[in-house]
């Protein structure tokens, strides 16, 4: 049992925060940061490369840096994230004490030496595989160990979730149902364990066969439970930053729900059905059957989209509700306009709501579809399409929740405001225009995974448009511009813990959100109790027309791809 | 929830609690659904077709 003594009040918020989780999430947090930056440069490696005009690594290092950059953002940078808010929503929101802080240690230091031993496997050079190393490439052993280590650390951490459930529950913390964001991030630690564990039921065989114990492993038996895990991975982060878009909403107005019924409805479907859609990257596997792909791609992943669709709705739906209480009632969109647009963590919420939607969505459903994948298989589409995703739809909101978790945590004022300001623009709309660049380039056939578009020492040549190699070079601006962002992101983030004013109470915060924050909403429950947010459903008509065109123009590219006469 | 009360969203004694309400409020049910449906329809369905793939002589 824990006393008082284990807790501190927060004084910005109120919280009620259990020291071990306290000091877990701000390891979990920095780690995380720490590899978002080393990931980050590899990715800007990775662009420049492809940029054709600069061309920047060899193909061996391009290759190495691909393979790096996959590892560290898509599932270091985002799983140590990932712990951090498994933690603030278990034992913060809940007010409650972390079950087994010690155990919570083992999986961190876990997650840390196999993020490690996976990294110098890589940067040895001789495990270029990239992150979903297909067999029968074969990377060096420790590579596969360092992930086996990495996911059971994880596993750690989730199992340290589930228990501090049990005893929030027990010692009667809250009372009826947990808050909403809680809810949001058991559905991310649900599918984080189906990850994980199919992450071994693959992995471990692969190891073994690394080391010469098995003898064969069938490719495309590989892909289907390799891409278990590889895709659901994806929905921890979509689950989760769809739980930090209502923390947000939360914290900075005070929002509640519209309602609460249907956004938990939504997140159980995204328990029933988003990890289904790990056949989408098997469409055009021979050896599978349409009724497999189809039905887990489409009729399934339908309702999985529709569930995202709604939290797209009750998100700005209960800021615009809370912003109208609020006497922001003119017209449509004055509760939008009057919003605190130079407060990083409103504009980088905002920013990852819109682009997670129009990017990420959109191309999502469309490459998702059986007939249509064709198109955009294994091209740039698909690194823009995730980029749209993973990048301006988790990242970015991460960072928004670190931009108001970090100076409450650590007590400090955050060291750069003026650069914060601007920070999420920059790497929002950068990354967004990089997104929209591969996919364009995508839509032009340009490779994913190519080191040299030009083909110039191959035996088939082929020779792209001029406008793929446009896109190729805009993306590599874009990322430039995207890279900034981020690198202003670490900087502030880092020198906020290292050197941050300490907070004072009376300290004029300029970037204070337009009302007064009210963060304890976050941890209660109940409803906004209306409906009438017109500025909101007027957006979702925009993107649900934007959405049908888009959809019917690649079923259009789709017709001409063979001519018929 | 923090110390404030926060009487809004407290279920009022009495009143039954719905089915739906009682499945969400169950992380552990949840987590068993969570991990069978994607066993069953994605991982299980999709092994038994690549292992019904003839082998080639
Ligand atoms: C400065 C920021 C970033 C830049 C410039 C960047 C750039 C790129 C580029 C150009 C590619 C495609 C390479 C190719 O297929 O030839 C790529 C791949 C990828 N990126 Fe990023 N990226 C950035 C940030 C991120 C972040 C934050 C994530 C995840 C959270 C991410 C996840 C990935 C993944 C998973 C791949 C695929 C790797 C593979 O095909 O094996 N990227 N990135
Ligand atoms: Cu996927």
């Amino acid at each position: 049992m824990s006393n008082n003594a284990d807790f501190r009040i927060c004084p910005d918020t109120g919280f009620k925060i259990h020291l071990p989780a306290d000091k877990l999430i701000k390891w979990n947090a920095v780690t995380a940061v720490v590899f978002l930056l080393v990931g980050g440069i590899f990715g800007l490696g990775v662009a420049l490369t492809r940029w054709p005009a600069v061309h920047l690594l060899p193909a061996d290092w391009f290759y190495l840096a691909l393979t790096a950059h996959g590892f560290d953002v898509l599932l270091v940078w985002m799983i140590f994230f990932e712990m951090a808010i498994l933690y603030f929503a278990g034992a913060v929101l809940l007010g409650s004490r972390l079950a087994a802080p010690k155990v919570a240690w083992v999986g961190y230091w876990m997650m840390l030496g196999g993020a490690l031993i996976t990294n110098i496997a890589v940067l040895r050079g001789d495990s270029s595989v990239m992150f979903t190393s297909y067999v029968p490439m074969q990377a060096a052993p420790d590579f596969y160990l360092g992930i086996i280590i990495f996911a059971v650390g994880a596993l750690l951490g989730c199992f340290v979730f589930f228990g501090t459930l049990v005893i929030a529950k027990q010692e009667k913390t809250y009372e009826g149902s947990v808050p909403l964001v809680t809810f949001g991030a058991i559905t991310a630690a649900i599918i984080a364990v189906f990850t994980i564990a199919t992450g071994a039921i693959i992995l471990i065989p692969t190891l073994l066969w690394s080391v010469g114990y098995v003898g064969h492993i069938d490719s495309v038996m590989y892909k289907v439970v390799w891409w278990a895990m590889g895709h659901s991975s994806q929905q921890i982060n979509v689950a989760a930053h769809i739980a930090v878009w209502y923390a947000l909403a939360a914290i900075l107005f005070g929002a509640k729900p519209l309602s609460e019924k249907v956004s938990r409805m939504a997140f159980l479907l995204y328990i029933l059905f988003l990890q289904l859609a790990s056949a989408h990257h098997l469409l055009v596997e021979p050896g599978l059957s349409s009724e497999f792909k189809i039905f887990n791609t489409s009729y399934a992943i339908y309702l999985a989209v529709l569930a995202s669709m709604i939290h797209g709705l009750t998100v700005p739906g209960s800021v615009e509700a809370a912003q109208r209480k609020k006497g922001f009632t003119n017209g449509l969109f004055e509760w939008l306009r009057k919003a605190p647009w130079g407060n990083p963590s409103f504009s980088g919420f905002a920013l990852s709501l819109v682009m997670f939607g129009f990017l990420g969505g959109i191309s999502g459903v469309m490459m998702g579809t059986e007939q249509l994948n064709i198109i955009t298989h294994n091209t740039m589409y698909v690194p823009g399409h995730f980029h749209g995703t993973v990048v301006v739809g988790s990242t970015l909101a991460f960072m928004a929740l670190a931009y108001w978790l970090v100076p409450v945590l650590w007590q400090r004022e955050l060291v750069f405001p003026g650069l914060a300001k601007w920070q999420p623009y920059l790497f929002g709309i950068g990354m967004g225009l990089a997104s929209v660049f591969m996919m364009g380039a995508g839509t032009l056939g340009v490779p994913r995974r190519h080191w040299d578009m030009s083909f110039a020492d191959a035996t088939m040549p082929y020779d792209f448009p001029g406008a793929a190699h446009l896109m190729m070079g805009l993306n590599g601006i874009a990322a430039l511009i995207g890279g900034i962002g981020g690198t202003i992101f670490i900087l502030n983030m880092v020198g906020t813990i290292l050197w941050g004013k300490p907070k004072s109470k009376a300290a004029a915060e300029p970037e204070k959100p337009a009302a007064p924050a009210q963060p304890t909403v976050v941890s209660g429950y109940g409803s906004a109790g209306t409906m009438a947010v017109p500025g909101t459903f007027t957006l979702a008509m925009v993107f649900l027309v934007a959405f049908v065109l888009y959809y019917f123009v690649n079923w259009k590219y789709l017709a001409g791809v063979w001519g018929l006469s | 929830m923090s110390d404030e009360a926060q009487g809004d969203g407290a279920n009022p004694v009495d009143e039954p609690i719905p089915f739906m309400q009682q499945v969400l409020d169950n992380p552990f049910l949840l987590l068993f659904i969570g991990i069978t449906v994607p066993t069953v329809f994605y991982l299980i369905w999709g092994v038994m077709e690549i292992v019904s793939i003839p082998i080639a002589d």
